[in-house]
């Protein structure tokens, strides 16, 4: 969909090449680019502007580095700027004991399921959370926080027959204190922030708990919107923290620069799965990479060690050094690749690739190299030089395929068995030359893997 | 049909009157300037309008200010709900009567209408659900509803309680079970008990997630081994409050599952919903409601005049 702001930088920049210093003049394509990078990743408008001035000032008079193109250049100087300003603040809740924390936002942003990830967060750290259901007008709110409060094995009340919200916190409070709880958290129903009745209800409800942390869940996804929510709630609840949802879809997630910069409240936690476990606190630089649109690929190294079998991969790597990688390793190698999840989202997480589109048959591609190897028996998988002209027909036959593609998978694996033997016997330039010759072969031209 | 008319404008003008406080200076008799253009640009670009759309509005409004000077505020702001209402053109959905029309069914097959609702976690596909049902029900006609969520905690109890509040008929199981064979129970019973419409609401799932979106597929395969012709309206329930990230998540629904509209809810906030501009650009998917509220009547039939004049302050 985009291309990656430094491709774009850098072409913006092509005439700054022995220019001494970054001025006004000379960047003013570039800070073009970055503006339509952050609005096209929903940072709402009048923040862009503040943003580029700071940057612009940032860069003026810069000397232009040596050895780094100066669209990199720029792109450091905005990452790190962005990191300093969605970093601002501490992600640590507050000490305050019983921690009292009170759930805001928007109609399905994800309340009620943060309130129960960040429950069990801290319930895993020691801690005894308790949750008490304030949303007392989507139906059956009260039973979703209920159930996820099993789940969780937490305290939880509720009082279905009033809809006094709150005199149900108050309630609450006082079930979660003889509890012996030490958070007590409170789900509220979504409501619009021009919605005055309601806010006025949660500006109640704040009073009356008085608690120590007011949240302001928001979708990550979330458009230029953002700013009005974030003004009117932060006026209304003084809000103290921020939790940004969705993140495990591919959002920009430029709402939260918005959020942040209007109300100056960090950002503490980010919500990335339907799983109560899959939630996580902040990172600035991960969101800052996200925003810019250069991938993140801390997120998919992360998510390749929750994945893969550490061990697996250890004896994996072994068995290439010492060249007897199988058909059967490399089968089971693309199956903990497939873990990751699909080729598309994958190649999202990765700098520069997060508007490349695979070609469609990328991942039939590899479903098809799988089920010859699966036709194939042990002792083929492992000795592939036995694989005469009525194996290659059964195997053919059994996968659904033409022989004509067994005889290229095999082909493109004895290629990878030749590139590992050389490695053995230390002649990686050579490998480097036989790579050169190999590119381009394979369904989507992974490395010199063969259908990937 | 005045009352829903009325609907329609009352829950816009209140979405609106923040984007005509901001434009009321700029929309009034007074001339246009430089620094009214600018905050014109802002105004569009805060509407989620996208780059596209408010560069190609920007443009017919500063072309005419070059030929005249002089142009009013006002004149403006119907060059701009013009250039919009071009965008938009056949983007509403082919309703008759505040009802979506059934695609035409093969000669030979009987049986209900059959809507899917799908989209993201939050989107509203449960509540609209619910207020389809509702319009569906006012107009006479008899409706089955599904609840195929079976995922999130209480999303059954939730499509339950407004089943019974609104005395609509419910096919659902509990939550964990199959979603899949949900859906067909569903569509047998809605054959078997003659219902004119069947409305599946289903878990929601983030596009970027491919086991779900084979889930998706699995619905659609059952529903069609009983009726082949189903589902006959596969509707996007898209958040009017999210910015960009909607056109990418039509476009991956689409190309996994063939939509055939949208439903953009929460548009009675201050969110003008500019991102499904952007959507239809490039997906043509028509637009068949607009969420405007809790209430079951806050859903109604998608206007683009009326969209396009409400979002410029025009009456």
């Amino acid at each position: 969909m985009f291309e990656s702001l430094t491709d774009k930088l850098s072409s913006a920049l092509r005439n700054l090449r022995g220019v001494g210093k970054l001025s006004e003049e000379n960047m003013a394509d570039a800070l073009k680019e970055v503006r339509a990078a952050l609005l096209s990743a929903d940072v709402h408008f009048k923040v862009v502007r503040e943003f580029i001035e700071r940057v612009q000032t940032a860069c003026i008079g810069q000397e232009v580095l040596k050895g780094v193109a100066p669209g990199q250049q720029i792109v450091k100087i905005i990452h790190d700027e962005l990191v300093r300003l969605l970093g601002e603040g501490t992600t640590d809740l507050s000490p305050g004991r019983p921690l009292k924390v009170l759930m805001v936002g928007l109609h399905g942003s994800g309340k009620t399921t943060s309130t129960a990830k960040l429950a069990r967060l801290l319930k895993k750290r020691g801690m005894h959370p308790f949750a008490v259901a304030c949303d007392v007008y989507r139906p059956a709110a009260i039973d979703q926080l209920e159930i996820l409060s099993k789940n969780e094995e937490i305290g939880f009340y509720c009082d279905r027959a009033s809809k006094d919200v709150p005199a149900i916190g108050a309630a609450g409070l006082a079930a979660a204190k003889a509890a012996n709880a030490d958070v007590i958290l409170f789900d509220t129903a979504g409501r619009l922030q021009i919605d005055h009745d309601l806010i006025e209800e949660v500006r109640l409800l704040r009073e009356r708990v008085q608690p120590d942390e007011v949240l302001l869940v928001a979708d990550g996804a979330l458009g230029q919107e953002a700013v009005n929510v974030a003004k009117t709630f932060h006026d209304a609840l003084r809000l103290t923290g921020l939790i940004l949802t969705k993140l495990d879809g591919d959002a920009r997630g430029g709402a939260a620069l918005s959020i942040k910069s209007i109300t100056g409240v960090p950002i503490k936690f980010v919500g990335t799965g339907e799983k109560t476990s899959e939630f996580d606190t902040f990172h600035p630089d991960r969101l800052a990479s996200r925003i810019l649109g250069m991938g993140d690929v801390v997120s998919l190294v992360e998510k390749a060690q929750e994945v893969i079998d550490q061990k697996e991969a250890e004896k994996m790597a072994e068995k290439m050094r010492k060249a007897d990688f199988t058909l059967e390793d490399f089968l089971a190698q693309m199956q903990q690749i497939k873990k990751l999840g699909s080729m598309q989202s994958i190649m999202g997480m990765m700098p520069g690739m997060s508007g490349v589109e695979l070609p469609d048959d990328a991942e039939k591609q590899m479903k098809r190299t799988e089920a010859i190897i699966q036709s194939m028996t042990i002792q083929e998988r492992q000795k592939p030089d036995i694989l005469n002209g009525s194996r290659r027909m059964r195997i053919a036959n059994g996968a659904g395929v033409k022989v004509l593609e067994v005889n290229q998978l095999l082909k493109q694996f004895q290629q990878m068995q030749k590139m590992m033997k050389m490695f053995k016997g230390g002649g990686a330039r050579k490998m480097m030359r036989q790579l050169k010759g190999m590119k381009g072969m394979g369904g989507g031209g992974f490395g010199g893997f063969p259908g990937m | 049909m005045f009352g829903l008319f009325k609907k329609f404008k009352d829950g816009l003008s209140k979405t609106f009157t923040a984007i005509g406080d901001k434009t009321r200076g700029l929309f009034g008799g007074r001339k246009i300037d430089a620094a009214s253009l600018d905050e014109l640009e802002e105004a569009l670009y805060t509407a989620d309008f996208g780059v596209e759309t408010t560069e190609e509005i920007l443009a017919e409004i500063k072309t005419a200010y070059r030929k005249d000077p002089e142009l009013k505020g006002r004149r403006a702001a119907e060059i701009g709900a013009n250039v919009l209402t071009r965008v938009l053109t056949g983007s509403e959905a082919e309703l008759r009567d505040g009802l979506p029309v059934p695609a035409a069914l093969p000669a030979g097959e009987t049986g209900p209408t059959v809507i899917i609702m799908i989209g993201v976690n939050g989107s509203g596909k449960t509540t609209t659900t619910a207020k389809l049902a509702w319009l569906l029900k006012q107009r006479g006609k008899s409706v089955l509803v599904a609840a195929a969520d079976t995922f999130r905690a209480a999303a059954v109890e939730q499509l339950k309680s407004w089943a019974t509040r609104l005395d609509i008929e419910i096919v659902a199981s509990h939550t964990g079970a199959d979603s899949a064979a949900l859906a067909f129970d569903a569509l047998q019973a809605a054959k078997s008990r003659g219902h004119d419409y069947l409305i599946i609401d289903t878990a929601g799932r983030l596009h970027t997630k491919s086991n779900l979106m084979e889930e998706l597929a699995k619905i659609r395969r059952v529903l069609q081994k009983l009726q082949p012709s189903a589902p006959h309206h596969s509707w996007l329930v898209v958040d009017g409050s999210l910015g960009s990230n909607s056109i990418e998540q039509a476009r991956v629904f689409h190309k996994n599952f063939g939509l055939t509209g949208l439903v953009v809810t929460k548009l009675d906030g201050t969110s003008r919903g500019g991102a499904v501009v952007g959507i239809w650009r490039e997906l043509k998917l028509p637009i068949a409601y607009v969420g405007l509220g809790e209430q079951p009547d806050d859903l109604q039939p998608f206007e683009a005049d009326n969209y396009a004049r409400a979002v410029f302050g025009l009456e």
